[in-house]
Formats: C-alpha cells, structure tokens, sequence
C-alpha cells in the first residue's frame, strides 16, 4: 500500500511516464485534502491537460503541487512550468478547437474549465507557467470577467 | 528518482477474441504510448481477423483526458472503416462528467454501460450508419 507522503510535491515532467505519476499524485493528493470523487476526477484530468502541454509543448518541465487554504476552506494548487517557446497567441490557445497539431484543442481552455481558479503567464523569454486551484467546496462568489 | 512503478500502469494492452467481437479492457492508468500502440494494433488485428466489432471496457479507468478520448475516437474510425462496429463499455459517470466539461462529448463514439450490453448491440443488424441515415438507393 502506497502512503500519500502528503499533497506538496514537486514532480518532473519529461516523458509520458511522468505524466502517470503527475495524475496518480494528483489524485492522492486531492482524495487526501477531501475532494470527493467527481472533484477529483476534473482535478486529475485538468492536471493531466496541463502536465501534458508543459511536455508537448513547453518541451519538459515541471509540476508543483501544494496544499492551499483560504477563509476556511481547502484546496489544491498546481503549478506547472516549463522554459519553452511560451504560448505566441493566448487567447486563441485558450479558445475551443485551438490546437497546434495533435490533440483535440481542448488542452488549455478545457483544463480552464476544470478548475476553479486558472492563471497563465507566457513569454517567449521565461516559457510558460500555468497556475491552477480548485477549492473542496466552492464558496459561492460573483463571476469572474475574463 | 523513485525507484517503484506507478500502481496500475498498463505499458500494454491485451487484446482478446471472441467470436465475431475483440475484447479490449483497458484498466488503471493507461501511458500515452500504450494507447497509441493499442490504436495501431488493433487496426492490424481487425484486418487480419476479420472482425465485426470491437468492445473497449473502460470500467477500469479512472480519468480519460483529451488525449485518451481522441485515441478512442480515432479508434472507432478506423475500425468503422475496417468494416467493424466499436463500443465503449462501462465508462464511470465521473469520468462522463470531467469529458462533458472539457468540452469531449465524441458524439461519433457508441456507448454501454455494461461489456454484455456493448456485446448484444453488436449482436443487433447495422440500423444507422454513422451518418446517422439510411444510405440512399441511387434514383
């Protein structure tokens, strides 16, 4: 029986077995905090969007994850980086449908979707760095501009 | 580096025959180059046996993300193609929910909620194409 050292880690993306290890530590962690199991699986699937674009196409990098609080309440929060190209047109990468070769367009904006709060900050100079947080329950809130 | 592998990883798929039917149960966490080698294969396989319908059992599977959904889809094509009927089996209703949102509802993928449900929709005579119509006699 594997022990879930806790939800902080900081994880290697550099082949499609990391990506495994990136959902399986996902998904303790998120089991762990007190996600239920539907929260857990657009966690998991989001971060496996994610994890994905920074091998694909960030060329490799890296995810951080880590326990969050605020007012009370418990979350997840994921960091993934990578020192790639960066994203050269945001908006469409976010949009449905956008995809730069394999895939479904789906990547960005449906991990977007998954969570609760999503954050990318891209550059040609640093590469990509994509920030999520999903909350175990979502306190009620007014929508968001975006 | 951890020296221990992933639990439930499937480097690769079996497939099983069944009469007309191949069976494939995917289980666990499944790497990307499994499921582009199960892709490839089971088109090798369909034309080599002369199948009718292929059964993927997903109850085991916890999370498919974008890219697993695509490698089903492109599945079914091909074997749509290879003059074989494809059915998704035992999909989790968490796994049905993550895909909605993501936006990867693959209206061209048939569904059962049980392998025996998938096995008797493929017993049943080819009603609709995947056009979704009755081919048309040349007038």
């Amino acid at each position: 029986m594997h022990t879930a050292a806790g939800a902080e880690a900081r994880l290697p993306i550099r082949s499609d077995m990391d990506l495994v290890w990136v959902r399986q530590h996902v998904r303790q962690a998120a089991a762990l905090i007190g996600f239920g199991l539907v929260d857990q699986t657009k966690l998991v699937t989001a971060a496996s969007e994610l994890a994905r674009n920074t091998l694909v196409h960030g060329g490799g990098g890296q995810m951080e994850a880590a326990r969050v609080s605020e007012h009370g309440t418990e979350g997840l929060r994921l960091v993934f980086t990578d020192t790639g190209p960066g994203i050269a047109d945001l908006d469409r990468a976010l949009s449905d449908g956008y995809t730069s070769g394999d895939g479904l367009g789906m990547g960005l904006g449906g991990a977007r979707r998954l969570v609760h709060d999503f954050e990318v900050v891209s550059s040609p100079e640093s590469g990509t760095t994509v920030r999520v947080t999903s909350w175990v329950t979502r306190p009620p809130r007014p929508r968001e501009e975006s | 580096m951890n020296e221990s592998s992933p639990r439930h990883v499937a480097g690769h798929v079996p497939v099983l025959r069944l009469g007309d039917v191949l069976l494939v149960t995917l289980q666990g966490d499944l790497y990307d180059s499994a499921a582009q080698q199960l892709q490839q294969d089971l088109a090798e396989t369909i034309a080599h046996s002369r199948v009718t319908g292929v059964v993927i059992d997903i109850s085991g599977v916890e999370v498919v993300d974008s890219f697993l959904g695509r490698v089903l889809a492109e599945i079914a094509a091909q074997a749509e193609l290879l003059a074989a009927r494809t059915v998704v089996a035992g999909m989790r209703p968490a796994v049905a929910i993550t895909l909605v949102e993501l936006g990867l509802s693959l209206p061209g993928l048939r569904t059962a909620l049980t392998t025996e449900a998938a096995l008797e929709l493929l017993d049943r005579p080819i009603v609709t194409p995947r056009s979704g119509g009755r081919r048309q006699e040349r007038p």
